[in-house]
């Protein structure tokens, strides 16, 4: 760690891996609710698991990329971070923020919830992904802005370079189409087509930009290749990314009201989605292979590799599989796109995070890299939940197509609940693939308590 | 093995000093530009394919559509942009022999071509727009407008990049050393020129009643 003022990630990070514990154990709850129906009802319903499940997720991503951003832009930009100060305090409002939504979410009916926060007066809830209250959705967007000031500030005051330059756009892009949550016409196609602003341009937009400065940051300090190599290919990447995904995001506006030339191009530049996630790993391994130096952190090393090779598979394979809309005319609302969104939430965005958490926490902690026995811990974590997120995927995908078979294109179609009931054996088997998940996390964080020891030849 | 392990322990510190030989050197620019380039041929190839089964789908139609497009504006534009490509390849061969401002002449009137394309271009969609056209209207315009427009869209960024390649050659940025940025952005050049010409036949002049 070259400036004090970086040491703040570590608290964006610790945040990030609790709430990281609650998506899961939430995700655990529901996966069970898919076979065993009133597991923990009344206590937690089913619609309330999957708001805790996906609402955990956001906001301990956005906690890493705060992370990532306070870590990263006060060394790329060789000057101490504008003001740690607000770093800090900002932290505690986001957090206490994300608690209380939470506890709201899990104590009160949601409905309720919605009067009691004022959704009368502005009505932006009851909307997937969305359902934050009106007050955490205001308060998403002041920790926001002054998580920008002072990302902004720093850099302004110090040295420029295009990947703290691609980050401040992808986080400001973030910021910029949040804003479109609050925007609820009453006509539903409208409310559709802008609510996919937020959500789509989100990861199939501007959080690409994040991952792909993340990535590039972590590969020159782990290889020493040179940052105009490394610069120049985060440039083709992030052109690739945003005309594919920007007019991609036509992939969700099939059959909801909107013209049918979104047919083509959505189809089109979805399908041309996976380039920019290929190129991503054909540059992770080449500016590894080109390594000038050993770097003793070689868990980040494998993260970093692993967030390539996955994110090329969840997003870009997983996304292909239902993009064009004469295949996702059979496909939407089955487990396919569960399976897509789980390895490509994983693959991309977990995994960028965790490559920074495992190149910045031991530099926070005052060490290059962690002991042996640590890296090895931490490799255990990767390969148990890079593997089981596989399977969970795999079995998803099984369940999907299982249900497009039987409901979608049988000369004697089931019911919806009808095809579920058939579908029982892969919800059990992702449920066991869950608590593979959930060993690879205990792994994972066991890793940071591992006692320091001389690694052994 | 031990030349393996030499060649990549070079110091980590300092520029690492290249020299390419300039007719070695293939392909010309910038391996990126070649990863872009074949991504950028890909989207049309995809777009192209969707036209062509689309067009068997809707023989009649399209074959009475195109007949409504401007194919005199379409052929001039053509021979404009296979013009601007010989000058930017003039320009190329001018900075080889170390002719600084031969290259830069060369690269304006290539400019000066690109912007030819664009305003005929313009006056087209203008014509069509005026007459109530849109990508809603039926398949085949959607198809017109959806190619042409992402392809003019390219011609634009062609045009920002050979005025910046203009703009270091006329500072004295570029020798016959040292021009690897000018094929890099002359490469791209080409390409566009490449789509246009194959864009061009396909969606206005082709014409069968078989949909061969």
């Amino acid at each position: 760690m070259q400036y004090r003022s970086q040491a703040v990630a570590k608290y964006y990070f610790t945040a990030a891996i609790a709430l990281f514990v609650a998506q899961i154990l939430f995700g655990l709850i529901m996966g069970l609710q898919y076979v065993v129906g009133d597991f923990l009802f009344p206590a937690i319903p089913f619609n309330v698991a999957r708001m805790v499940h996906t609402n955990a997720l956001i906001v301990w991503l956005l906690m890493g990329f705060m992370g990532a951003a306070y870590y990263l832009v006060p060394e790329e930009a060789e000057t101490e971070l504008f003001s740690p100060k607000l770093a800090l305090g900002t932290f505690w409002v986001f957090l206490a923020a994300a608690a209380l939504t939470v506890l709201g979410y899990l104590m009160v009916p949601y409905a309720g919830l919605a009067k009691m926060t004022g959704n009368d007066l502005l009505p932006t809830m009851g909307r997937e992904f969305l359902e934050q209250p009106l007050p955490t959705k205001l308060g998403i967007v002041v920790v926001a802005l002054v998580f920008l000031f002072n990302i902004s500030m720093t850099i302004l005051k110090g040295r420029k370079t295009a990947i703290s330059l691609v980050l401040l756009m992808g986080l400001w892009g973030l910021a910029i189409f949040f804003l479109f949550s609050f925007y609820n016409p009453d006509n539903i196609v409208k409310d559709k087509y802008y609510w996919w602003w937020t959500v789509h341009l989100w990861v199939e937009g501007v959080w690409e930009l994040i991952l792909g400065a993340i990535l590039a940051f972590v590969l020159i300090k782990v290889t020493g290749v040179d940052r105009e190599v490394i610069e120049k290919w985060l440039y083709v990447i992030i052109t690739l990314t945003l005309i594919t995904g920007i007019i991609g995001t036509g992939h969700h506006y099939y059959w909801i009201g909107t013209p049918e030339y979104w047919q083509w191009w959505g189809s089109i530049f979805s399908a041309l989605e996976p380039i920019p996630f290929f190129v991503m790993t054909l540059f992770a391994f080449n500016m590894v292979n080109r390594r000038r130096r050993e770097h003793p952190n070689k868990a980040a090393t494998l993260w970093a590799l692993g967030t390539g090779v996955m994110a090329f598979l969840g997003a870009g394979v997983w996304g292909f599989l239902h993009t064009l809309s004469p295949v996702n005319y059979y496909t939407h609302g089955t487990q396919i796109t569960a399976a897509h969104g789980h390895l490509a939430f994983f693959g991309a965005y977990v995994m960028v995070v965790l490559t920074m958490i495992s190149y910045a926490m031991p530099l926070i902690r005052g060490r290059a890299a962690n002991s042996n026995r640590a890296q090895v811990m931490e490799m255990w974590g990767f390969w148990l939940m890079t593997i089981s997120i596989v399977f969970i995927t795999l079995f998803l995908t099984a369940a999907g197509i299982l249900h497009v078979w039987l409901q979608r294109m049988s000369a004697h179609p089931l019911s919806f609940m009808d095809t579920q009931a058939q579908t029982v054996l892969f919800y059990w088997l992702r449920e066991i693939s869950g608590l593979v998940f959930l060993g690879g996390l205990v792994a994972y964080i066991w890793s940071f308590f591992c006692k320091d020891e001389p690694a052994q030849a | 093995m031990t030349e393996v392990i030499s060649n990549t322990q070079q110091p980590a510190k300092g520029p690492v000093v290249v020299s390419i030989p300039t007719k070695a050197h293939y392909p010309p620019g910038d391996l990126a530009i070649w990863v872009f380039i074949l991504a950028e041929l890909l989207a049309f190839g995809v777009f192209f394919a969707a036209y062509a089964i689309t067009r068997t789908n809707h023989l009649a139609l399209f074959n009475e559509m195109q007949l409504n497009l401007d194919r005199r504006s379409g052929a001039i534009n053509t021979g404009l942009l296979i013009t601007a490509s010989w000058c930017v390849a003039r320009a190329v061969a001018a900075i080889k022999e170390n002719n600084a401002s031969t290259s830069a002449r060369w690269l304006g009137a290539g400019i000066l071509a690109g912007l030819g394309f664009i305003v005929i271009k313009l006056v087209e969609y203008h014509d069509k727009l005026a007459l109530g056209i849109n990508l809603a209207s039926n398949i085949f315009y959607m198809f017109y407008l959806s190619l042409t427009f992402f392809h003019f869209m390219h011609v634009l960024l062609g045009l920002a990049i050979l005025g910046i390649v203009w703009l270091k050659t006329r500072r004295g940025g570029y020798s016959a050393q040292e021009h690897s940025g000018m094929e890099t952005g002359a490469s791209y050049w080409h390409m566009v020129d490449l789509v246009w010409v194959i864009l061009f036949p396909l969606v206005y002049v082709i014409h069968s009643p078989t949909g061969l």
